[in-house]
């Protein structure tokens, strides 16, 4: 279980995170979503141990690991699988090095058990054969295939989506979120996706936190959030701006 | 603009802290993990097989102006005979060590600056954290180990083939007594000259990589930080090379008397 306290972040003049408290359960599927530049990048790095906060505390299985080094972190980080925005993939590698990046750095797997593990991450996340091509030759939805493989092919707890279908055509979007339920139906892993996707919201999503203005504004199911009333939820799930103030 | 000097110091001091921070860590990780043969091998050849050819011209021709110089200069005064001596001592003391490290870190300097960078823009180094992996490990380590190999090897190439081209200039292209030339050489050079060109090397390698991989790893957003991380990382090197080369000068050569 993760647990996120009071957590406080600041980038110079701007108040990104004011205060966010959340839980996120073992083997749920949680979305947060929220406006962009509004934190939820930040608010998963902090989760993920990518960045310190200024206060605050996150508790995975009960550790703070708000306050831990980045050697103390690696453990915790072992847990986690984290597909980036951009996939993140390793360019002088090839799809097969990016998949068995940690398999191979851990040298108690024989070459052909990674080979196999290799061959069943692409398998499952339908790209099979296309081991010995390098990230410049693969689609934009392909290399998130592939950065997903790379996040779950030593089989973590919990594997994080930082906006997964950013960028992609409805139809490659749909495929990722579909590949993003199997995923987490399949491994049983707790699943955290953040995204402005509310299509995607509603496919993949057992419980929704919507982020406003540095906190949790809300929470529900995504059936809840679609129907709900207020005006900050109901004017960003069906994607209206408030002529009052800047959209960007 | 009452605030300036004030944060310039503090961006200096925190530049510096974070520099020493990563150097700890590097020694940390040297001393607590496994390096990888592979990795290490890699860069072994990108610093050391690749700087070849930029080595080689620069020690041939700095032996050869540096030879025509000093045979102009002592043919006034009758000591032509001692021009390989002075070229000999030059190139394995100065020149040599020097020169190389500076070529080494525009080339392999800059090119550690970029691709680090290029990988911290991209989200590849964070995705390196996600994979529980530290990138000083994995990034760092090899690249300042393979540069403190690689840069005493080529310097140690750069100093021969400079000395073998002066030679060549001398004796046959200004007529220098070849007989004497050598004895000179022999008699004036020694192997704490040799010892201190290698020392010296050793230490501009680590210079190098560490700023390299500094510069990439904390750079800047975007396609202009990695430009300016590039940029910073040859200038920072290059003005670290000629300041310490001074010191380690005036500090190598009292501690090699002692030899």
């Amino acid at each position: 279980m993760i647990e996120v306290r009071q957590l406080r972040k600041r980038f110079r003049d701007q108040q990104v995170l004011d205060g966010v408290d959340l839980t996120i359960e073992k083997g749920e599927s949680l979305v947060i979503i929220g406006r962009s530049g509004g934190g939820k990048s930040v608010l998963l790095k902090h989760i993920v141990g990518l960045t310190h906060p200024d206060s605050g505390q996150v508790l995975v299985d009960g550790q703070d690991i708000s306050h831990l080094n980045e050697r103390e972190l690696l453990a915790v980080r072992r847990k986690f699988g984290m597909l980036f925005q951009s996939a993140a993939l390793f360019d002088s590698l090839t799809v097969e090095e990016n998949i068995a990046f940690v398999l191979a750095r851990e040298r108690n797997h024989t070459p052909a058990e990674i080979a196999r593990r290799v061959a069943e991450a692409l398998e499952m996340v339908e790209l099979p054969g296309t081991q010995k091509k390098k990230p410049a030759e693969l689609s934009g939805g392909m290399r998130k295939r592939v950065g997903l493989a790379r996040a779950i092919i030593y089989q973590p707890e919990v594997v994080f989506y930082d906006e997964p279908t950013t960028g992609l055509d409805p139809v490659v979007s749909d495929s990722i979120d579909k590949l993003i339920v199997r995923v987490c139906d399949r491994l049983k892993v707790t699943t955290v996706v953040i995204t402005h996707d509310m299509r995607s919201m509603q496919t993949v999503g057992h419980r929704v936190a919507m982020l406003h203005q540095g906190r949790i504004y809300t929470s529900g199911t995504p059936e809840e959030l679609m129907a709900a009333t207020d005006p900050v939820v109901s004017r960003f799930v069906r994607g209206i701006s408030d002529e009052k103030e800047h959209a960007f | 603009m009452t605030d300036l000097p004030a944060q310039v110091i503090r961006s200096v001091l925190t530049g510096l802290g974070r520099f020493s921070l990563m150097v700890m860590e590097v020694v940390r990780s040297l001393t607590t993990q496994r390096l990888s043969g592979r990795d290490l091998v890699g860069q072994l050849y990108f610093i050391g097989v690749k700087s070849q050819t930029v080595v080689l011209v620069t020690g041939a021709f700095t032996g050869m102006v540096l030879c025509a110089q000093t045979y102009f200069q002592f043919h006034k005064v009758k000591m032509d005979t001692a021009t390989l001596a002075v070229v000999s001592v030059s190139m394995c003391g100065e020149l040599g060590p020097v020169l190389t490290a500076l070529m080494v870190a525009g080339r392999v300097g800059a090119s550690m600056a970029a691709e680090l960078g290029t990988m911290k823009v991209t989200e590849q180094i964070d995705a390196l954290r996600t994979l529980a992996t530290h990138p000083i490990d994995y990034l760092v380590v090899p690249r300042v180990v393979a540069t403190m190999i690689a840069v005493p090897l080529l310097t140690a190439e750069s100093i021969t083939i400079g000395i073998t081209a002066a030679y060549l200039v001398g004796v046959h292209l200004l007529q220098i007594d070849p007989g004497y030339s050598l004895v000179n050489m022999q008699r004036f050079t020694d192997h704490r000259d040799v010892l201190m060109g290698f020392i010296k090397s050793f230490i501009f390698g680590g210079i190098i990589a560490t700023t390299g991989c500094y510069k990439g790893i904390h750079c800047g957003q975007g396609a202009e930080g990695v430009g300016h991380a590039t940029t910073e990382a040859v200038v920072y090197a290059s003005i670290a090379i000629l300041m310490s080369n001074f010191f380690l000068t005036l500090l190598l050569t009292r501690l090699l008397a002692l030899i």
